[in-house]
């Protein structure tokens, strides 16, 4: 709670002041809902990684939501072909604000191994991508490093709310 | 040898038909017998099942004014359990035979040619692309199409 800003109240009392993004990316940070647009192998790793042995729930990912409106974060977990990028374009248009975008896997990461005329490489070519998680396929620990590191960005990023002037 | 391919050599063995016995038996009739070959092979050798049509091009040959795509066709018989390929070649824009009216399957199996070689068959009742999408100029997997060429459907965020 120091490091975030947070102070306890005055000789120990019942609150502690903060500062409203601090809490805002707080509360981000540890309620993410995962969209997984899964295209290839690298789903199983997903799917290892949500599951109860490793269990993604341990950082407040654990609700998959499989509509882009319900979500927060979109996972790119495959490859990308150039067919499919319009689909991904428009699943990231529905997403509501705040949204944030992690490249799943080397292919979705740079094409990977698939350097050729129908692969779109890099799910960054038509999405800005948050964070990166290398990997063919990631193992389950090298997914939760990717998730602590954007729960590091969400909290350290300025927040948007709806009454925010901007 | 197999009772099954010591019977087609024999029916068409006046014709001169080249084949081999690699890791499968290979024929090679010429085209304008191939629709007997396959009739013959489905309805003696019960070759009933479609499993693969591809084709290879190589460009090279037309160096020397030859043809320069070869089809590429796999069969399976279940009765006898023997799988063969059977071979013919195309020039540039010559078009290839359909085998639609043998094999449903052979629907599919040909627009996926057609989509990556650009050869049209005769005769197809839907000849389209499959794989690609339809703005796509140009046959993949053509050895003249550019290794590095990308046709990309968006205006992406940060193209090279």
């Amino acid at each position: 709670m120091e490091k975030r800003g947070a102070r306890v109240g005055v000789n120990g009392g019942n609150f502690f002041t903060t500062k409203f993004d601090s809490i805002l990316g707080w509360a981000r940070k540890y309620s993410m809902f995962v969209y997984p647009f899964v295209t290839a192998c690298c789903g199983m790793e997903y799917i290892a990684a949500a599951c109860s042995h490793f269990d993604i729930d341990r950082f407040g990912a654990g609700l998959t939501r499989f509509s882009p409106r319900q979500s927060d974060v979109l996972m790119v977990v495959g490859t990308v072909s150039h067919k499919l990028a319009p689909t991904l374009r428009k699943i990231y248009d529905q997403m509501a604000e705040p949204k944030w975008v992690v490249a799943f896997g080397t292919c979705a990461v740079s094409g990977g191994i698939y350097d050729n005329y129908s692969t779109l490489q890099g799910a960054d070519k038509i999405l800005p991508v948050d964070v990166y998680i290398p990997g063919c396929p990631p193992r389950p620990e090298t997914v939760f490093e990717g998730i602590m590191k954007l729960q590091e960005k969400i909290q350290s990023q300025p927040q948007e709310w709806r009454w925010k002037k901007s | 040898m197999e009772e099954v391919i010591k019977n087609i050599l024999e029916r068409f063995g006046n014709r001169e038909i080249k084949y081999k016995d690699k890791d499968m038996w290979t024929f090679y009739p010429d085209k304008e017998y191939f629709f007997d070959f396959v009739d013959y092979i489905k309805d003696y050798g019960e070759f009933d099942i479609l499993l693969d049509i591809t084709a290879v091009d190589y460009l090279e040959w037309t160096k020397e004014k030859k043809d320069r795509f070869e089809m590429v066709y796999h069969f399976l018989s279940l009765k006898y359990n023997i799988r063969i390929r059977v071979k013919y070649t195309l020039k540039k824009d010559e078009k290839g035979l359909t085998l639609t009216s043998y094999y449903k399957n052979a629907n599919w199996l040909e627009r996926e040619v057609y989509d990556m070689y650009g050869i049209v068959f005769e005769g197809h009742p839907d000849m389209r692309r499959i794989l690609m999408y339809d703005e796509f100029k140009g046959f993949p997997l053509r050895k003249d199409y550019p290794l590095k060429k990308r046709q990309p459907r968006i205006k992406g965020l940060n193209d090279d």
